[in-house]
């Protein structure tokens, strides 16, 4: 059974989104990182860039597979974890302590089409 | 892999399926059949093979068995590698070719201890296609042929450690006598067990074929033992850092034995189907030849990335890459235009949006241990 923390937003693509203002931090369930198994690399995009709703902006990668990042919000990337770069294990260990990006809103009304945590809880099917 | 669509209500389940079902095993469609990806990890069982011993099922393969006077010659004229002067108890690796050189299967022929027996180990994704492709070309010779895949098992112990597991837990000291690439008969439960000192992760180990029912129990025997169970996840990046091909991604009917770099295994004093057209690849008569690209990133190539020269000309495509597990980097077989083909040649992998700058490497990225 994954962990699953009130007061957060998720998308049905396993995303979570922690709102601080008109940032959005963005990372993924723990449902995600225990599908995806040992996690060797995630693939940031850069600050500055643009990103879109439902658009790709990443990927995390494991021995076996890779599985897209798709941002629920859209705006600019204000900051990217760095720390994930040479300890992409992180996301496995703590998967909501280990935010991806940090994205600047341009329509912070695209958070209301997010899950809450019952909602994504009924995703996942737990 | 190959991944063939197979509704999944008729999907074979070897032997050891309710084996990999108490163990917990992550079980996937592979070749037609549900098998164990992995039980612990892939990281885990990759290195508990290439630190100590793992056991691998691979009942999947297929064993066809051939014998009769002409069994000899009629291998020789499918079979792209020479048996003649090859000894009872030798293994001899090589592959069935279609008359345009791409590939049928690659295989193991085993040549027995009877006179005039021989058996064939084909991939499991290939059994019907082989069987039937070895049954039209046996017309009008003097051999028999026995599809035996259903009836045998196999479990393959593979690690620096694995002579040592068949001694003490299987009790075969006939083990430490067999080099690479020989077998020897023995006996389980009163019925025959072969002994075979070969496998497919670049370390030293063993393939054990028997009766299905004995293979359940030596199973069990080994998991008693300690042997780490191990899925066809890590039996994947233990072939591909050892260099060796996958039937599917580095060999195909379109990908030949010249064209995926086994030319070493293709002997052409003899005749073989398929001869004509590898030797006019060999002489240079093909378009794309397989590669080992190592990137600078630890971004991943994946199979059917694209790979381009630095001003983005597309010139080829992976064909299994990974973020090596025994050589923390980066690494892929890809076909590449021929021209693109020589070591360090400067070559990228487009990774979803972005390009990674690599050059072509040797195929075997990592140093094999096997027993001479």
């Amino acid at each position: 059974m994954s962990k699953i923390i009130e007061g957060l937003k998720y998308s049905e693509s396993h995303e979570w989104v922690k709102v601080e203002g008109d940032v959005a931090v963005i990372g993924v369930s723990d449902y995600a990182q225990a599908e995806m198994g040992d996690i060797t690399y995630v693939d940031m995009p850069e600050v500055d860039d643009e990103v879109a709703a439902g658009e790709e902006f990443g990927a995390l990668e494991s021995v076996k597979a890779s599985s897209e990042l798709y941002s629920p919000v859209s705006g600019t990337v204000c900051a990217v974890n760095e720390e994930l770069e040479d300890a992409p294990e992180k996301v496995n260990e703590d998967a909501y302590g280990s935010w991806i990006i940090k994205v600047k809103m341009s329509n912070p009304a695209e958070l209301d089409a997010l899950l809450d945590a019952a909602g994504y809880k009924a995703v996942i099917g737990e | 892999m190959s991944d063939v669509q197979i509704p999944l209500d008729q999907l074979q389940k070897t032997c050891l399926y309710d084996a990999h079902v108490a163990l917990g095993a992550k079980m996937s469609p592979f070749a037609g059949f549900m098998m164990p990806i992995q039980y612990d990890g892939i990281t885990v069982e990759h290195n508990a093979v290439r630190q100590k011993v793992g056991m691998f099922d691979v009942s999947h393969m297929g064993e066809i068995f051939v014998k009769g006077p002409e069994a000899e010659a009629f291998i020789n004229h499918i079979f792209t590698n020479d048996i003649r002067g090859y000894e009872p108890g030798k293994v001899l690796y090589g592959m069935m070719c279609y008359p345009d050189g791409g590939t049928v299967d690659d295989l193991l022929v085993y040549r027995e201890y009877l006179a005039n027996h021989f058996l064939l180990v084909v991939n499991a994704a290939n059994i019907d296609k082989d069987f039937a492709w070895i049954q039209e070309h046996a017309k009008g010779f003097d051999c028999k042929l026995d599809n035996a895949s259903p009836r045998i098992g196999q479990i393959a112990v593979q690690g620096p450690e694995a002579e040592k597991t068949i001694i003490e837990v299987l009790g075969y000291k006939e083990a430490a006598d067999l080099a690479f690439y020989t077998f020897c008969d023995v006996e389980y439960n009163g019925e025959r067990l072969i002994l075979s000192r070969t496998g497919y992760t670049g370390e030293d180990g063993f393939e054990i074929y028997t009766s299905n029912e004995n293979i359940v129990e030596i199973w069990d025997k080994l998991l008693k033992a300690g042997v780490q169970p191990c899925g066809l996840g890590c039996r994947d990046t233990l072939r591909f850092e050892a260099g060796l091909p996958l039937y599917g991604d580095e060999l195909s009917p379109e990908i030949s034995p010249v064209m995926a770099g086994l030319g070493m295994f293709c002997k052409y004093e003899k005749d073989f189907i398929g001869k004509q057209a590898l030797l006019d690849q060999k002489a240079g008569n093909l378009s794309r030849k397989l590669v080992g690209i190592e990137i600078e990133d630890k971004a991943i190539p994946r199979a059917g990335y694209p790979v381009e020269t630095a001003d983005e000309k597309e010139v080829g495509v992976v064909t299994t890459g990974y973020h090596s597990i025994s050589l923390d980097k980066s690494i892929c077989f890809a076909l590449v235009d021929k021209e693109y083909a020589a070591l360090d040649t400067p070559l990228s992998i487009r990774i979803r949006k972005k390009v990674f700058p690599g050059k072509v490497v040797k195929k075997r990225f990592y140093q094999t241990n096997y027993k001479k």
